[in-house]
């Protein structure tokens, strides 16, 4: 009974701070409001906490709040799930929540919004937590929508600058497109198995992995689990940001930075990876399914860590990072490593949070400089900057020893010992992906914190090829002024950059063997190991954390990652002149990049252009020229030229009428006295 | 049960307080009438809360029934009763007319008595058309709420109004002839019987079913509208007062889909199976369509409408699939849209009533003057939207799931409007509400008072009740659903 309150108290706790921060902004103090809601996102982590040891205790929970909503045969509760799945998740999104509560005492102190942001990221906690704590679709959904909710309105933060309302209206827009397949998905689940519930779906899964329903007419016969995944991914693909919905991530960085780091990298986008573990039982009865995942996956791994390569703001290379490594988390899922996947996604959302927040202590340290070519030779000015920055990146890229190592590692060891058809290309994808991740890493922290101090200057030398990436930098263009020094942030910025640093450094290395080899998950997460052995084989090989990160010494992903980060320090440190001149000789690769493949103009022209077209010529077409000019306007026109025709009948003179009435009236009468006699009276 | 005449009071309460209201007379009693007008609004809402406390969940049958001869030469009875599919719509228009009367409270300084009255009146005969279990009863009731309806546009409404009207006028006659048909073949049938209930249990062949059928859906395919038979409504909403709009959407709508759970499903079932494709295919003509109509509006008014009969095609929708879930559905979609769309017209009768202008070119950065109405105007947008935890999620994710077991691409043509409904609301909130001050207009704009705010905080919390908890408003549907969807699986052809 006790332990029920206490799940009810995570999500409620900082949904009160929201209401409470939301409801009186203008009224309440601004200690008040960032008060009462870090004390609920506070409770509510220790709450996560004691739950964690609970169910680490072995009792789990699966039970209702209150139903919902009842219809036909059909019930739709709102309640929990509780296992190691959601305690997982819970304490990531718990803790990287309060660490984001605090940084943003410090980053939005300036900011007249002040407590309209703390409602906002503790509504998120809320919706999040709803999300990972749901033990059936429905709330899932509830949860999903809501996390996007916050998302645009926390984009579109400073709702007068031009690129942030397109931004945050996009953002929603391109989630949308993924909802429409993942509701399609719920109501195929609904339509087949009767429930929406987690348990009652993933227990009847196995008897249903081999029906066939007629999608494309009769006869047609797709795989029920295929069709159902697919839709459902495709959910996952518009919250995670997989190609072609990865659009919009790129742009939510007209956010504050805060919530990039708290939705935008931490959590809201690996909600989709989460919702595939989640859903493993059902992904596991679909190969169609998993290698679509894991191609998808690989595509976004690779081709969004180039684009990082070219970006000139410092948040937009860490939100091009993050498409990549979401990238390598649903390749994991693809090859059935749904604890890798997960496994990622907790290292990963440490260290890029502490990337994130590190860029924005960057950024105020510059006076809201977001260009890298503007900085260099920081780490003399913002030393514990530099240095978590440097434990964030050496994680990321996945050095021996560190969080993102443990990860990323197993990811590429699941990933070639896959057989499902794609898992060849995946394997290519991810390999090479690293010293992509190395290069792009490292190119950034050599021209942030190492070489020439290049700030202070008027910057007149932009050039127009970067203009379209650099928008949202315009808008909030300060800079630091000629001889003017960048500065360490407060400590309500750096504290939670070391808080996040710890479990960047050591997390990876306590936690492999529990969750990736040992029995974290129980029956949380279901793999068939006849089908997809991938795992089954990993384990095998598994002999310990500091085994694993010695042999790694000596394999290929260290090796990429290492001459990643020396090709980096050789063009950006030694010979400036080489990156510029490699971007002439490889011109239209390089536009290629910079116009993102083309995606946006794509879809600005295609999509909205296109929708906008067809809406006219619907309108004007269909509703003005065909329904009200032929039909409604005839038929008055009609109405008109009859009326102009009796209009001759009526002269006035009373005894035109009188004549007519006595005609018509000796008509009637003759009528209906020949219709009542009978045809024999004759 | 309660042996007072709950459904009479319900009716005649804001019918005789409106005739009260008219006899203020002039202006110069203004205060008077809108005082009277909203003691009788709200009187008129209590009155029908016992309908709802006292209503049975478990009986599918007809319930606070009266009966009196009315005109017993042609055996026309007053019969009122209420069932699961009707009593929620008695409560939400009683509701929906204290919403008006305060929603013209400072708005409307001319002709003050008329317009409250023509509303209480309207009040009055809608409730009539919700319960009434006799063929002309209903009849009357139905053509009877033209009047004010055609008053309000009229009088109150804005510099178009004779082509609205006449588009009006012309849309429903031409339906409610065709339905006064229906009914007369159905007495002769029947032999004698102007009862509804009679007339669920009269065997028909075939071919007169699809005739009735026809003529039915003729009549009420103008009041949803479906399309092509929509044209009339951003039209009248364009041109009516905010009142009017909230009216119209919130209320009349729903009277044209009432009619097709009254009349076409339990009379004609055969013929509603045989034509069930006809009306979802014209019904997502309506999702589809409609709402790439919508995107393309610049007056936010006629935005709205046509977001109105994209939601109105989800109803349609519902109700043609022949499931628990698609009805009920059907039936919470329609009182959602009912607190969803009045807020929607009376957030843009909120900035009309300060720049007098509907165009969304002439708005832009509005949040920075009106926070708290940007905030509210935010809620109202989402639910539009269909955003879970609001009332339009509800009644549109149970349509769309039923749709799934329909049939896939029926659910794939309606999920669509999870992408475009969100493109056009969301789209206009924007260039309405973010940005810079666009002009000098939007800079002396003054927030919303406490009368709009306790308007928009009072749909607020339907808005919200109603997607947090949906349970109590489903929970009454069930019996009466079943019902009808029992009596629709049996044949009636003999």
């Amino acid at each position: 009974m006790e332990m029920q309150k206490l799940y009810l108290l995570v999500p409620l706790a900082p949904l009160c701070g929201a209401i409470i921060a939301g409801l009186f902004c203008r009224v309440i103090p601004r200690w008040l409001a960032h008060t009462v809601t870090i004390a609920g996102v506070a409770a509510s982590f220790v709450a996560s906490v004691i739950i964690f040891n609970d169910v680490q205790a072995g009792n789990a929970y699966n039970g209702s709040v209150y139903t919902w909503m009842t219809s036909g045969d059909y019930k739709f509760e709102v309640g929990f799930l509780i296992d190691s799945l959601t305690t997982t998740m819970m304490l990531v999104v718990t803790f990287v929540s309060l660490m984001v509560h605090i940084y943003t005492i410090g980053y939005m102190q300036e900011d007249p919004g002040y407590n309209r942001f703390f409602s906002y990221i503790s509504l998120f906690t809320f919706s999040m937590l709803m999300l990972v704590m749901a033990n059936n679709f429905m709330q899932l959904f509830f949860g999903w929508e809501a996390v996007g909710l916050v998302s645009y309105l926390l984009i579109g933060f400073w709702y007068t600058r031009p690129t942030a309302i397109f931004a945050n209206m996009k953002a929603f827009l391109v989630n949308r497109v993924g909802d429409f397949g993942f509701i399609l998905g719920i109501g195929l689940v609904l339509a087949h198995f009767g429930t929406l519930d987690y348990a009652t779906v993933f227990q009847k899964a196995p008897e249903m992995a081999s029906t066939k329903i007629d999608l494309f007419g009769a006869g047609s016969a797709v795989s029920l689990m295929t069709a159902t995944c697919i839709c459902l991914f495709i959910g996952a693909m518009g919250k995670s940001a997989q190609v072609p919905l990865h659009v919009w991530l790129p742009d939510s960085m007209e956010g504050p930075t805060p919530i990039s780091a708290l939705i935008h990298a931490a959590t809201m986008v690996t909600a989709g990876i989460f919702m595939v573990a989640r859903t493993s039982p059902l992904f596991e009865l679909s190969t169609t399914a998993l290698s679509f995942v894991i191609v998808i996956g690989a595509i976004t791994a690779l081709f969004m860590g180039f684009l990082g390569i070219i970006q000139n703001d410092i948040k937009r290379v860490v939100a091009y990072s993050t498409l990549s490594q979401l990238g390598y988390m649903t390749v994991a899922l693809g090859a059935s490593a749904y604890s890798v996947a997960i496994f990622h996604l907790m290292t990963h959302a440490f260290f890029k949070a502490l990337l994130f927040l590190a860029a924005g202590s960057v950024i105020i340290g510059m006076h809201h400089e977001q260009d890298i070519r503007q900085m260099g030779g920081l780490r003399k000015y913002m030393p514990i900057t530099w240095i978590t920055s440097l434990i964030g990146s050496l994680a990321l890229i996945g050095t021996p020893f560190l969080s993102g190592f443990y990860s990323k590692d197993s990811i590429i060891e699941a990933v070639a010992l896959s057989h499902i058809p794609g898992a060849g290309f995946a394997y290519f994808a991810v390999i090479a992906g690293v010293f992509v991740t190395a290069f792009y890493s490292f190119r950034m922290y050599f021209l942030v914190f190492h070489g020439e101090e290049r700030f202070g200057k008027v910057h007149a030398e932009h050039h127009g090829s970067h203009d379209d990436d650099n928008s949202s930098a315009h808008d909030h263009h300060h800079g630091l002024a000629p001889g003017q020094k960048p500065h360490e942030t407060p400590w309500v910025v750096w504290l939670p950059l070391v808080l996040l640093a710890i479990p960047s450094l050591a997390l990876g290395f306590i936690t492999i063997g529990p969750m990736v080899f040992g029995d974290y998950f129980k029956g949380a997460i279901f793999i068939d190991h006849q089908a997809h052995p991938a795992m089954s084989h990993f384990s095998e090989h598994f002999h310990g954390a500091v085994a694993m990160g010695i042999h790694s010494l000596t394999t290929l992903p260290f090796i990429l990652a290492l001459s990643g980060v020396l090709t980096a320090w050789f063009f950006y440190m030694k010979r400036p002149d080489i990156p510029a001149a490699i971007q002439r000789r490889f011109s239209a690769i390089n536009t290629l990049f910079e116009n993102k493949y083309y995606f946006d103009k794509i879809n600005e022209f295609v999509f909205a252009g296109g929708a906008r077209l067809l809406g006219k010529a619907l309108w004007r077409g269909g509703d003005v020229a065909t329904i009200d000019g032929v039909m409604v306007n005839g038929s008055a026109k009609l109405v008109g030229f009859v009326a102009s025709i009796t209009r001759v009948f009526q002269t006035g003179y009373v005894y035109h009428y009188a004549f007519t009435m006595i005609i018509g009236l000796v008509a009637m009468i003759s009528w209906f006295v020949l219709r009542a006699l009978p045809l024999n009276a004759y | 049960m309660s042996n007072y005449p709950l459904i009479s009071l319900a009716i005649w309460t804001p019918i005789l307080v409106g005739l009260a209201v008219l006899a203020t007379g002039s202006d110069r009693n203004a205060p008077l009438a809108r005082m009277l007008a909203l003691a009788g609004a709200i009187v008129g809402l209590l009155v029908t809360i016992p309908l709802w406390t006292g209503f049975d969940v478990s009986s599918a049958g007809m319930q606070f029934v009266e009966l009196r001869a009315w005109i017993p030469g042609f055996n026309i009875n007053y019969h009122l009763g209420v069932d699961g599919i009707s009593m929620l719509f008695v409560l939400l228009n009683s509701f929906i007319t204290i919403i008006v009367v305060l929603a013209g409270w400072e708005v409307i300084q001319q002709k003050v008595a008329q317009y409250n009255a023509a509303f209480l009146i309207m009040s009055g005969l809608m409730n009539g058309i919700f319960t009434s279990l006799d063929g002309i009863l209903f009849y009357v009731f139905f053509e009877a709420s033209l009047i004010p309806m055609y008053l309000i546009i009229g009088v109150w409404g804005g510099p178009n109004r004779v082509y609205a009207a006449l588009k009006f006028f012309l849309y429903t006659l031409f339906g409610s002839l065709l339905f006064l048909l229906a009914l007369m073949y159905l007495f002769i049938q029947s032999g004698g019987s102007f009862s509804i209930l009679d007339w669920h249990k009269l065997p028909i062949a075939l071919g007169s079913q699809i005739w009735l059928f026809l003529a039915f859906l003729i009549a009420f395919a103008v009041k949803v509208p479906m399309w092509p038979v929509h044209t009339w409504l951003p039209d009248a909403h364009v041109e009516a007062p905010t009142g009017g709009s909230i009216v119209l959407a919130a209320i009349a709508l729903k009277l044209g889909a009432y009619g097709f759970l009254r009349f076409s499903l339990p009379i004609t079932p055969d013929a509603s199976h045989e034509l069930s494709g006809l009306v979802i295919a014209l019904s997502l003509i309506a999702v589809v369509y409609i709402g790439f109509v919508a995107l393309v509006q610049s007056d936010m008014k006629k935005l709205v409408a046509y977001s109105s009969i994209a939601h109105m095609g989800f109803v349609t929708l519902g109700f043609f699939m022949f499931s628990a879930m698609g009805i009920e559905g059907a039936l919470v979609q329609m009182v959602s849209h009912g607190f969803v769309s009045g807020a929607m017209f009376f957030c843009i009768g909120v900035m009309y009533d300060r720049v007098h202008s509907r165009q969304i070119a002439d708005y832009g950065g509005v949040v920075n003057t009106m926070p708290k109405f940007a905030a509210l105007f935010m809620l109202f947008s989402m639910a539009n939207a269909g955003l879970p935890a609001t009332s339009g999620f509800v009644g549109e994710f149970m349509v769309i799931l039923a749709a799934v077991k329909f049939n896939f691409w029926v659910a794939f043509a309606a999920a669509t409007s999870l992408i475009v409904g969100a493109a056009y609301t969301l789209w206009m909130y924007k260039r309405v509400i973010f940005g810079d001050v666009a002009n000098h207009h939007v800079a002396e704009l003054s927030d919303i008072n406490n009368r709009e705010f306790l308007i928009l905080g009072v749909l607020a919390i339907c808005t919200l009740w109603m997607g947090l908890y949906p349970e109590p408003f489903t929970e009454v549907m069930h019996a009466s659903v079943n019902d009808l969807l029992r009596h629709v699986a049996i044949s009636k052809i003999q």
